[in-house]
């Protein structure tokens, strides 16, 4: 088993693990935390991919400023165990049941698909100049409409937000 | 590494995510979740990416690149509606008292 | 001429759709104008055609109507003789009545004063239809119009039951006489294939005797439905429900002499089938009788006159059965003189009396009401038939006729004449003779009626007295018979070989009967007093029970099959499924009603497991 083998199966554990914790944490702080380390493993996969790129970003987007605006609101509000509102035990349960029903048939259906390699080590993509080449020329129009995207959620945001 | 395990590793976080749409009742939570989901078909989409560019890098050295940009837009949209989400929400408790998605029964009426 | 001609029924059609969709919105000037214009112009078209000359046998032909395969139906009018003469009867009787409409109806409001202008119209359409069509599918979709129009004009007063229940008879009674000319109908296509006029009758010859008798028989069906024979008679009387003025139009002076006209013009055929003359004549003469003794005992102003008309119509059919038809069509055009007069005369006097149509209330209107009296008495003289008058001449063509067919016949005929004299005098005595007695009110309003309704009174008194010079018989002077000889290239006219002195001899006894029945009437009648009941008198003034018969006979038997299948096919079968349905659909809402919770995770994990349930059909067990 090479390194990148022991790092890729480290990584999904670890992602899983974490995920797995955030969604039956009681405490919506814990469940934060635990996101942010599923995220930070992704972002290890991303690496493993040699898409640094965009690792960076993930960290620097999602586990950075999304999740402390999670934080935030969610230490805003004052909510803890106590506040948090329970399903009942029948319906968790039927909802657990389906998920994972929806998972068994998702692995059956795609387990005899051909055989694929994705290369851990090699290539350069991934790096800012390339991708900032693309970018800039082929996706410039989507890429200046999604600074108009991010001005009009900014305006929604502050506008929703305000008090009457 | 096989193709195989990155997708049953996508389908796997992602199927966490439904399951805590479905279980949980806190909104933050859910939304949470959301985000989880959209990492998954993130993760998904890179490693594809990569798949690709193994298989026509011969042809063209920067094959694969549209996949890393979809991840980069994907995020770009998460943000906003992460911004957007939060400030529904925050609204919704300063009106309700509660982050309960219960609350929010009004698609019967 | 050909243009000239297809705008004869295109006019009243056109002012059917105006006064119909406008009137709500025309002004009853105007309506008065557009209903009697278009029927005045088609009328100077008619006269046009008539001192032209421009008729003839030929079909004019405008379109196919049908075709199907072998099939084919031409839209073609046939302008003859015998349809331009009823050309001139329909748009001329039709245009007066139009102009009297126009006073009589004014009290009704704008939108129902224009729906019975567009309904008069459409009448008139049709009925032009009927006599201009040169085949018999034209001549049906007439028939069928007049038999629509005749519904909409007796339940005009729609808000009142009785009044829609004798539209609904009507047009019931009707339906079925029209079941037997279609069949007719169908009956020729389906022997010679074709129902032209000129084709049907140059092939007479073609047709086996037992068809000839079936067609004839099953055209008769129709007649007796459209021209209230008997068995099919009892909706003419109830049909005086309508305005008045329709009933002088459409039921004594053009509709029911539809049958006369189809009979008529059909002689081909009924000349070649001796049985089915004889029961015409046979049904003619007894509806003749019949109508005539109930019309002894009825105190309504219009029954009277609506059962006389039964009784003439009976003697058409009478002159049809004993071939002759020149006589039957100038008995329609004189009865269609006096007898609108009488109709349209008893209008004013209803008119006058505000409403009161029975006899036993009126009284003593002679002095009040000059010119309808004047004119009604010309009308009663014309049907009693004295001579110089328009009756007197065409009454007696037919009594000839009859004579020399079969005696017993004529002295059905002639009792029929008598009784005829004796009940529209005591009528005339009954409602213009006597004291007064209607109530004070009356009393104070009655006034004679404007001259849009006296001047057509006065026309038509015109031609009742006159309106029998065209067919003054050989007898009288040489060269009569005008009316035969105009007729003659459609209709063949009857030669009788009659020694002058019996025919004169006949003429002084109808005549001398007629004078006696007058007399009788005057003494019983010139001062009113109440009728003595009598057994037979009561079985007369109840119709000798026809209708009673009818309802137990007919009605009864079928309503209560109308009820099993109601209570078994329609409330077990129909309504079990229909509401078994609607219960179903919402016991299953009730049942899904709680997935509609409004909370968003039972929506979501719906979600889901529509997800899955696809993700299974389409990889598992879609193979």
């Amino acid at each position: 088993m090479s390194i990148t083998q022991i790092l890729f199966w480290t990584l999904s554990i670890v992602a899983l693990f974490s995920a797995l914790m955030m969604i039956t944490s009681k405490n919506p702080v814990y469940s934060v935390l635990w996101l942010i380390v599923t995220f930070f493993c992704i972002s290890g996969h991303y690496i493993l991919l040699n898409a640094q790129f965009l690792a960076i970003v993930n960290i620097i987007v999602y586990a950075g400023a999304i999740m402390v605006l999670f934080l935030f609101v969610i230490m805003l509000m004052n909510l803890g165990k106590d506040t948090e509102p329970q399903k009942s035990k029948w319906l968790k349960l039927a909802s657990a049941v389906s998920g994972g029903c929806l998972l068994l048939v998702l692995i059956a259906v795609l387990r005899k698909t051909e055989t694929h390699m994705a290369d851990l080590t090699s290539g350069e993509i991934g790096l800012i100049q390339n991708l900032g080449k693309v970018l800039f020329n082929q996706y410039v129009v989507p890429f200046e409409i999604s600074s108009i995207l991010f001005l009009s959620a900014m305006v929604g945001a502050v506008v929703i937000g305000k008090k009457e | 590494m096989d193709i195989k395990y990155y997708i049953f590793l996508s389908i796997a976080l992602f199927v966490i995510g439904i399951v805590g749409v479905l279980t949980r009742r806190n909104t933050i939570i859910i939304f949470m979740c959301i985000e989880l989901m959209l990492n998954a078909v993130n993760l998904l989409l890179v490693s594809f990416s990569k798949m690709h560019h193994i298989a026509n890098v011969a042809k063209d050295p920067l094959a694969g690149s549209d996949g890393q940009l979809f991840v980069f837009f994907i995020m770009v949209v998460a943000a906003a509606e992460v911004s957007v989400g939060l400030a529904i929400i925050v609204m919704m408790f300063r009106n309700t008292h509660s982050i309960d998605v219960n609350f929010l029964n009004r698609l019967k009426h | 001429m050909n243009k000239l001609i297809a705008l004869i029924p295109l006019l009243p059609f056109i002012g059917f759709l105006i006064n119909g969709l406008g009137r709500k919105y025309l002004s009853k000037g105007l309506i008065g104008i557009i209903g009697c214009g278009t029927v005045l112009v088609s009328f100077i078209i008619s006269l046009m055609i008539f001192f032209n000359g421009s008729y003839s046998t030929t079909p004019i032909h405008y379109f196919n109507f049908i075709q199907a395969g072998t099939l084919k139906i031409p839209f073609a009018f046939q302008i003859d003789q015998l349809s331009t003469l009823f050309l001139l009867i329909i748009t001329g009787v039709g245009f007066l009545i139009h102009v009297y409409s126009t006073s009589y109806m004014h009290e009704e409001k704008r939108e129902h004063f224009g729906r019975y202008f567009s309904y008069l119209n459409l009448f008139v359409f049709s009925m032009l239809l009927l006599v201009m069509g040169a085949n018999y599918v034209i001549m049906f979709i007439g028939w069928e119009g007049v038999g629509l129009c005749s519904y909409l004009l007796i339940g005009y007063w729609f808000k009142n039951t009785n009044y829609n229940n004798a539209a609904n008879k009507a047009f019931i009674m009707n339906r079925i006489g029209d079941l037997g000319f279609l069949l007719a109908v169908f009956w020729l296509f389906a022997k010679l294939g074709t129902a032209n006029y000129t084709e049907v009758f140059a092939n007479v010859g073609k047709l086996s005797s037992s068809d000839i008798i079936g067609i004839t028989i099953l055209l008769f069906v129709g007649a007796t439905g459209k021209s209230a024979q008997i068995p099919l008679y009892t909706w003419l009387p109830d049909a005086m429900a309508g305005p008045t003025p329709v009933s002088a139009l459409i039921h004594a002076a053009t509709m029911v002499t539809a049958g006369i006209y189809m009979i008529a013009r059909s002689n081909a055929l009924y000349s070649a089938a001796p049985l089915t003359q004889n029961i015409v004549a046979i049904i003619g003469a007894a509806t003749a009788l019949l109508a005539a003794t109930i019309a002894l005992k009825q105190n309504d102003i219009k029954k009277v006159l609506a059962y006389s008309t039964v009784s003439q119509l009976g003697y058409m059919f009478l002159a049809l059965g004993t071939g002759a038809y020149v006589a039957a069509v100038f008995h329609v055009m004189t009865h269609a003189f006096f007898k609108a007069l009488l109709f349209l005369g008893s209008g004013s006097v209803i008119h006058a009396m505000s409403g009161e149509q029975d006899i036993r209330f009126m009284g003593g209107l002679k002095n009040k009401l000059k010119i309808t009296y004047w004119t009604f008495l010309i009308g009663c003289i014309a049907i009693a038939g004295i001579p110089p008058f328009s009756g007197f001449f065409s009454k007696d063509a037919i009594l000839l006729s009859a004579f020399e067919h079969n005696k017993f016949l004529y002295a059905i005929g002639l009792i029929t004449a008598a009784l005829t004299a004796f009940y529209m005098f005591r009528l005339l005595f009954i409602t213009f003779y006597g004291g007064f007695r209607g109530d004070e009110e009356q009393r104070h309003h009655v006034h004679e009626s404007p001259a849009a309704m006296t001047v057509p009174l006065v026309i038509l008194a015109v031609f009742s007295i006159i309106g029998g010079f065209v067919g003054v018989p050989e007898v009288f002077t040489h060269g009569g018979e005008k009316l035969a000889a105009f007729l003659s290239p459609v209709v063949p006219s009857a030669t009788h070989h009659i020694e002058h002195s019996t025919e004169i001899l006949l003429m002084s006894l109808t005549t001398g009967i007629a004078i006696i029945a007058i007399l009788i009437a005057w003494m019983r009648y010139r001062t009113y007093k109440e009728e003595k009941y009598t057994a037979f008198g009561k079985v007369l003034e109840n119709k000798w029970y026809v209708d009673e018969l009818y309802d137990t006979l007919v009605s009864k038997p079928i309503n209560k099959l109308g009820g099993i299948a109601n209570n078994y096919f329609e409330k077990l079968g129909i309504d079990a499924l229909v509401n078994g349905v609607g219960k179903l659909v919402t016991y299953g809402g009730r049942q899904l009603r709680w997935l509609q919770s409004g909370l968003v995770g039972n929506y979501l994990l719906l979600m889901v497991l529509s997800m899955l349930l696809f993700f299974v059909l389409e990889f598992f067990l879609k193979r």
